[in-house]
């Protein structure tokens, strides 16, 4: 369904071929398909006419440089833009500290968006980062959620208040008085989550920040919120005045439109993403990143990370060694396909991958030659084979593959292609070897970055 | 009749505070017999707006220009009502009943307001005079169990679990054990939150199916998906996702008090064609409503 940006302005643009200026009529129909892009990422149907409005001055009478073609061109002018809008470069510092301490930080949002987990994380970050923070429930409404941020707190070994009232503003203010008699010199007020529209509710959030004086009051959004996201987050700012915005649950496949309608809802930065289940999962926003997401351009970066993760990189050190000096051998490829089975299904992957000119179908046609059925099955011939043979595959002769064949279960001929498809790798990687290929290879690559223009074609 | 009537109250009463919020040049744009290029456009802003989605809304906005160019006068309210309640009826709800022990799960992504909607099922059933036993069964985050302890005395029914950390699977075999031997009617299993692209956590909800079935070959009798209204467009990955991965036989909208307007329940049901049982419009226990479809539309359309 959600068919990837870079898919759909390749086809629009393939009537710009050759033509040098962005013009009013040939922008047109590229203009639409960011639209659609925007819209099913969740971006709120306002901020999506503005950004377009913006992006078609931008774009109009703009030359087309040397090397890309008008496609390339345009989204790079959009995705520039996307990014500026977002934050453009991250601040060094990502939060403002109270000149005299302890410095206040007060988490606002819906219901279910994620605070108190939150707030876990972002005290874990900040003690790392060298201060001291302390953990303060003060949702008293929802059943077990004071319990629940000591157990976070816990979890992060940070320190977190306890009191007997059941008045948050109590609360807040016996906190800020313990944290400064024990120099603690971070306080994170964790608040109920509530509906904008609640006016009591909202009321008791203005008495906090009055009693408490935060430095940063942040709101906390789910990353996979519709168009809603622009009332919320609008209502939360008039009447609270946020400093800034976590975004959480972005280790989802949602495109996160909405972190882009929070920024122009709000004009406030957002500060950080948590992604994961993790205390540790929790990082500074990269406008970037988010850019390409919700323009859905695949997140290269994320696959990358993701990669990173999964990975062990001694292993793919070890591997890659034995490849340069021509020694791959049917061991080397079970290990490899283990790894790229450590990174999930075939499809996940190749859906993250940016490959222009390669439609979603003809993806999963991709995928599907290395379905993950297909990766068992090989694995499992692999598997039947004795280490000897794995080190030397001319050992296998008819005899021992009808072993191999019956030990996994497939047949000879299948137990036949990977022994080929396993000597084309090797082939490969002979040439792989050869400086030539990698010169061509790495030439070819240049050309795909768009000429090294900072945008991910 | 008159339990039911209130119920509809409620459930506008819920959705008003949305309209307020949004929809006032929707209600004018409905109200005329001709729209020309630029009404059309609007409206079809507007109704983006409560995350339909654009494939939704263009057939919309299709039926719409169809029924323009066939006739002189139209009515825009009517039109967009009978498209959008096709979708909506395609399937009907299943009422809840328990001729034997019948086992429902909850699932969803995090936040979306499980646990509470397992509470307040809880007490409508039990208010029914039906017996209903609890079963803890999200062992992941701090203090779910307590919290859903702390439903069960509001509710005033027995809540099974046992240590965090431990075996969801585990604890649903001896919810379903337990419920079977006494003839409970209804046993509620709670599940952690969890995103639908993390294949492991989506096994596991697979496990527990398959322990239940241990107990009783056909449970789990319901699955439901708790979807929170604020949803985007996501939604529809959530939901095919989890009816793969658990079998999901009802939908159950949450926050429908707030400014959203859960209108990616349209595309959803459009794919998947599963009924919505509930709607949860507060966090009061009576805040759990059974969904109605015409109400829902008028919300999303009226003034």
């Amino acid at each position: 369904m959600f068919d990837s940006l870079t898919e759909k302005l390749s086809k629009a643009m393939k009537a710009l071929r050759g033509q040098s200026k962005l013009t009013e009529s040939n922008i047109d129909e590229a203009l639409r398909e960011v639209r659609m892009a925007l819209l099913e990422a969740d971006v709120h149907v306002a901020v999506a006419r503005t950004f377009l409005t913006r992006v078609k001055e931008k774009a109009l009478g703009a030359e087309v440089l040397q090397g890309l073609n008008p496609g390339q061109a345009f989204i790079d002018i959009v995705h520039k833009e996307l990014v500026e809008i977002m934050g453009g470069q991250a601040d060094e510092k990502p939060l403002s500290f109270a000149a005299q301490p302890p410095t206040v930080v007060m988490m606002v949002g819906l219901q279910g968006a994620g605070k108190t987990t939150t707030c876990g994380k972002l005290a874990k970050f900040l003690k790392k980062n060298g201060s001291s923070p302390l953990l303060v429930p003060a949702d008293v409404y929802r059943p077990a959620a004071i319990e629940q941020l000591h157990v976070v707190a816990k979890d992060a070994g940070i320190p977190s208040f306890h009191h007997e009232s059941k008045n948050p503003v109590e609360i807040c203010e016996a906190a800020l008085k313990e944290a400064k008699l024990k120099g603690w010199d971070v306080v994170i007020l964790d608040t109920a989550g509530r509906l904008h529209l609640d006016e009591t509710l909202m009321a008791e959030l203005s008495r906090i920040k009055a009693a408490c004086e935060p430095s940063e009051i942040l709101f906390v959004a789910d990353a996979m919120t519709g168009q809603d996201a622009v009332r919320s987050a609008g209502s939360f700012h008039e009447q609270l005045g946020i400093t800034g915005v976590i975004l959480t649950k972005t280790d989802g496949d949602t495109r996160g439109g909405a972190a882009f309608s929070i920024k122009q809802a709000t004009g406030r930065p957002i500060k950080f993403t948590g992604s994961g289940e993790k205390l540790d999962d929790f990082e500074r926003f990269h406008p970037d990143r988010m850019a390409q997401r919700i323009l859905g351009m695949g997140d290269v970066l994320s696959l990358i990370e993701h990669a990173k993760d999964k990975i062990d990189e001694k292993d793919a050190e070890r591997l890659a060694n034995r490849m340069a000096k021509n020694q791959f051998t049917l061991e080397d490829m079970r290990q490899q396909f283990q790894q790229v089975s450590k990174l999930g299904s075939m499809t996940k992957i190749m859906g993250m991958l940016p490959l222009p000119g390669i439609t979603k179908e003809q993806k999963e046609q991709m995928a599907g030659l290395a379905t993950d059925k297909r990766m068992k099955h090989l694995t499992a011939i692999l598997d039947s084979m004795t280490p000897k043979e794995r080190a030397n595959h001319n050992l296998l002769d008819a005899k021992r593959k009808r072993r191999v064949a019956g030990g996994s279960g497939r047949s000879v001929q299948e137990v036949n292609q990977l022994i080929k498809q396993y000597l084309e790798m090797k082939k490969m990687m002979t040439q792989m070897n050869d400086p030539k290929f990698m010169t061509r290879m790495q030439r070819m690559a240049g050309a795909m970055k768009g000429g090294g223009m900072g945008s991910p074609f | 009749m008159a339990l039911f009537t209130g119920l509809i109250d409620k459930f506008r009463q819920g959705l008003r505070r949305t309209q307020e919020v949004v929809l006032r040049p929707l209600g004018h744009l409905l109200g005329l017999k001709k729209l020309d290029e630029d009404q059309l456009l609007e409206l079809e802003d507007l109704l983006l707006q409560a995350d339909l989605g654009v494939h939704a809304v263009d057939r919309l906005m299709l039926r719409l220009r169809f029924e323009l160019k066939r006739s002189n006068e139209i009515d825009p309210k009517a039109i967009l009502k009978d498209e959008l309640l096709k979708v909506l009826h395609q399937q009907p709800t299943r009422p809840f009943v328990a001729p034997s022990t019948q086992v429902v799960l909850l699932v969803g992504v995090n936040g979306v307001g499980k646990t509470t909607t397992l509470g307040k099922l809880a007490a409508h059933l039990k208010g029914r005079g039906e017996d209903v036993l609890v079963v803890a069964g999200d062992t992941f985050r701090a203090a779910a169990i307590d919290q859903l302890e702390l439903w069960g005395e509001r509710a005033g029914v027995p809540v099974i679990r046992n240590q965090m950390g431990g075996d969801p699977a585990a604890i649903a075999f001896d919810g379903a054990t337990s419920a079977k031997a006494k003839g409970t009617h209804w046993v509620l299993i709670d599940t952690a939150g969890r995103l639908h692209t993390k294949d492991h956590l989506m096994k596991e909800l697979d496990k527990i199916r398959r322990s239940l079935q241990k107990v009783i070959p056909d449970a789990p009798h319901r699955v439901l998906l708790v979807l929170d209204a604020t949803t985007g467009q996501n939604g529809i990955h959530q939901a095919e996702a989890f009816k793969q991965a658990a079998g999901v036989t009802d939908l159950v909208l949450t926050k429908l008090d707030g400014s959203a307007k859960g209108g990616v329940v349209v595309p959803i049901l459009e794919r998947l064609k599963l009924p919505i049982a509930f709607v949860g419009v507060g966090e009061g226990v009576d805040d759990l409503i059974p969904f109605d479809a015409d109400a829902f539309v008028d919300g999303l359309l009226d003034v």
